[in-house]
Order: C-alpha cells, then structure tokens, then sequence
C-alpha cells in the first residue's frame, strides 16, 4: 500500500494527452515492474533535507516528493538500484536486503 | 549595408551558430568539421559569443551533454561527422524522442573502413532512422542561413524535434565562397529567444527524464513523435516564407526544382553536387535537350507530396546518390520510388550512385547520367566514375 499521494494518471484518448517527450512526473506512464528488487532504499525521514537529488536521478521515476517534501519510495516500481543511496549527501537512505 | 565575408562551409555554419546565440555548445572535433568547432570555439573566448562552450572528451559525450542542456531549455548546438555521427549514434534517439530542439551540423564524410576523411553521404544515411530531421544544404551561404531556420524549426511547440544540417565534407566545409552575415538585430527579430517548452524540466517543474514506457505505452510515444515530423514541411515553408521577407533570400521548402516544368528528364540530388547539375542543366538546355534537376533539401521527413508534384510530368527520373545501401540499392532512390509508388506514378526510375569516398562527379559524369536517362537504356543502378570494369 502506498502511504503517500499519487498524482493521477492521465487517461490517453488520443496522442495529443501523451506527454511530449520521455520526461514527465513521475508515476505517469510505466506499469508496475519491481519484481527483481534485492535490497530496497529505506529513507530516514529525519535526515532528509528535500534537496530532490534522489527524485532526479532515479532512473525510474519511483521516487516521490511528499508535500513536506521527505523522500518517499514507490516499491512498486523500485528497481533496487541504489542510485538514490549513493547520491544522497545526508545519508539519510539506506539499502536493507529485502526479506521476501 | 550589407556585410560580406569569404568564407568556407564550416566557418559560414559557425556564424549562423553565432547570429543564432545558443546557450550551450558541446561539440568533439572530426574533419572535416573541426573549422566549425574551432571557430566556434574561438567566437566563446573572445567574448563574441555569451556561450557555455563543453570541451567534451568524444562525440558520445556531445550529445549527452546537449541532450541534458537542451532538457532544462538552452538552445543548444553541436557539430559532427562521419565516425563521430556513428560513435554519437546510441544518443540521437534519446534526443528525439525526448523531443528536444538541438540543432547539429554534420560535415558529411565516408565511414571506414577503409578509412576514409572524405564526402560522401553514408554517414548521414547510418541515421536517417534516428528520429531527427535532416537538411542537406546547397552552399555554404544555405548552410548559414538553415542553423538559423532550423533553430526556429526545431523550437516550434508543435514539432520539437532535432535538425541534423548536413554539409558535404570538403566541397562544402573547405571550399571558399562569399557568403551574407545577415546582421545580429535582423537575426535577433527572426529567431527570438528559445521560449520554455512545456515538457522541459525545471526547478519549479520537476520531472523524470528520459522515463521507461512499457510495452502498453511505448507505441503511442513513437506515433506520436512520427506523426508531429510531418508538420515540419508546412512550417519550413512558412519560416522559408519569412526568411525571404526578411533576409531577401530563400529557398523553396523541402524541395527546389531548377528547369524542371518543362523537363523531359530529371536528376534528384542532395547537397552540393545539385551546384555543378545546373551548370550541366544550362549547357544541354543551350543545345535544346530538356533537362532539369530537383533538388532534395530534406530526408527526413521526406516530402513525398512535393517531390511527386515536382517531378510528376518527366519521362524519366535519376537519382543521384552518394551512398548505398549494401546489398541493395543508393538509399534516396528507395525513398523516391516508394513516394511515387504512394502516388500511383509510374515514371521510369534509374539510380546513379557516385562520389563515395570523395570520388568526383564531374559535368562529363552528369552529363553522361542525363543521355542516359535521354535514351532510355542502361541499368537500373548504376556506378558513376568507377575507375574499373564492374
């Protein structure tokens, strides 16, 4: 279950709603694909600053900024690439192997 | 006041760069483009042009660089060849399918091996798939004048797609020409400033880049960026249109005819070899053969309904290549059939495919295609100026 807020998918009737381009809000066009996860990001809310530097480098798109602009993961579509972990200054994300 | 320089094609292309006062340039010199670059270059040290200029380590590079620039809205410019286009390859589509407005010069060089430094088209042809829009200029006063035309045409809301300027190696970017620098206010009022796009990425408006679309959604991307390429011809008449009103110059669209109307018999060419057909053109009309040529300034996309208009009332058609498809036949002549056949014309058709590697089609070569053409005999495909027997 995802605790924070999507924003909405839009619905495409025709090509002139698909977005211009491959770059877009996060969440918008791929389906759920997180199957090959083997450690997953886990933020510590108290360390993030909101500097965005995870949201613009993961490559899929899975991270969301919550209005008080924390961190938060989407595993449905988190690859587990730790991209985010490596990048993030605070130190505020961890990588935990993932108990299935 | 008009202000004239001698000028070869490279350095024409780094004064439309210039007059069209790109933010970023990330560019790896090649020959024959490397004047372009260097004087590009030299324009960002002393201050003639406000520009963050990337000394990248290679072509690859260039583009991934202009692909992040042009991302967050700079115009963005960057110049290639032969082995740099290939070696830079991996990146086109990801610019034009992220749809964004880069405008590129690409001397148009032979690929290896063996190796190779001189013109041809096979460079360009590699790519024709990539998704972006390819010019092919004339002179080097057409290459100057189509930086500033593509800008505006790339940048178009509606098409936001890449333009790759091809410029024949050697002919054209080491051959000296007087050449009009249109002055910078004029430019200024033709070319504005490059507006946001609402698909680019900002502080304010966040975005993935270059997102995953999954077998659902990936087709509707690709349509969509195929079907926005067509409505490129009306606006580079439009802009061509305005570039006339403005400058006293212009050039006909995505296709020029040169003593075609009354033409029994045509050649289609790209780039600077349609110069030297006219000059074949006029001496065989002064003998009263009809003849005439139409030149190709864009591939893609291809101007089907233009290049059938124009060529529509002759008995026979050339096609002058300067590339091939191995194993099969010079590229341009597959596309112009397939236009006819959409059209439901049937006019005989006859590939001539020279110059590779920088071989030379000299007037006796053309002149040689046209009484072929005249008499209606010889191969379908054929070899200009081979230097032995097939």
């Amino acid at each position: 279950m995802k605790d924070f807020e999507m924003s909405s998918r839009p619905e495409w009737r025709s090509l002139s709603d698909i977005p211009m381009g491959s770059s877009c809000p996060s969440f918008h066009i791929t389906d759920i694909n997180a199957g090959w996860r083997v450690f997953k990001p886990v933020v510590h809310i108290e360390k993030c600053i909101g500097c965005y530097r995870c949201y613009y480098v993961c490559p899929d798109g899975a991270i969301h900024m919550t209005s008080g602009k924390k961190a938060q993961m989407d595993f449905d579509f988190c690859k587990g690439c730790g991209i985010c972990a490596h990048e993030c200054k605070p130190k505020a994300i961890e990588m935990i192997k993932e108990e299935k | 006041m008009k202000d004239f320089a001698f000028l070869n094609g490279n350095e024409a292309i780094a004064y439309g760069v210039k007059l069209s006062r790109p933010h970023v340039i990330a560019a790896y010199p090649i020959t024959p483009q490397t004047k372009a670059v260097e004087k590009l270059s030299a324009f960002v040290q002393d201050g003639e042009l406000d520009c963050k200029y990337m000394h990248v380590e290679s072509e690859h590079s260039a583009m991934a660089c202009s692909i992040g620039s042009s991302s967050v809205g700079a115009r963005t410019f960057t110049a290639t060849s032969s082995q740099g286009l290939l070696y830079m390859s991996e990146c086109l589509p990801y610019a034009s399918g992220a749809r964004l407005p880069i405008v590129m010069m690409n001397a148009n060089r032979s690929i290896a091996t063996p190796w190779n430094i001189y013109g041809d088209q096979m460079d360009s042809m590699h790519v024709l798939n990539s998704g972006w829009i390819q010019l092919y200029v004339e002179d080097a006063q057409e290459a100057l004048d189509m930086v500033i035309q593509s800008f505006k045409l790339a940048e178009n809301h509606e098409i936001l797609t890449p333009v790759m300027i091809n410029v024949d190696g050697f002919v054209l970017t080491h051959t000296y020409e007087k050449v009009e620098i249109p002055p910078q206010d004029q430019v200024d009022a033709f070319l504005p400033e490059i507006k946001a796009a609402p698909h680019l990425m900002s502080d304010e408006n966040k975005m993935s880049m270059c997102i995953s679309a999954g077998n659902q959604h990936y087709m509707e991307f690709k349509i969509k960026q195929h079907r926005d390429m067509f409505k490129v011809f009306d606006e580079l008449e439009k802009i061509d249109a305005d570039f006339l009103k403005s400058f006293g110059r212009n050039y006909g669209g995505a296709v020029e005819g040169y003593r075609n109307e009354d033409a029994e018999v045509l050649l289609v060419t790209t780039g600077s070899v349609t110069g030297t057909v006219r000059a074949v053109v006029d001496s065989m009309r002064d003998e009263g053969k009809k003849v005439g040529v139409i030149k190709l300034r864009i591939l893609r996309p291809f101007p089907v309904d233009e290049i059938c208009r124009n060529i529509s009332q002759a008995r026979a058609v050339g096609i002058l290549d300067k590339n091939i498809s191995f194993g099969y036949e010079g590229t341009v002549f597959t596309n112009v059939n397939s236009a006819l056949q959409q059209k439901g014309l049937t006019i005989s058709t006859t590939n001539f495919i020279g110059g590779l590697g920088g071989k030379d089609i000299t007037k006796v070569n053309i002149r040689n295609m046209f009484e072929n053409l005249l008499s209606g005999e010889g191969e379908t495909v054929q070899y200009s100026n081979m230097g032995c027997a097939l």
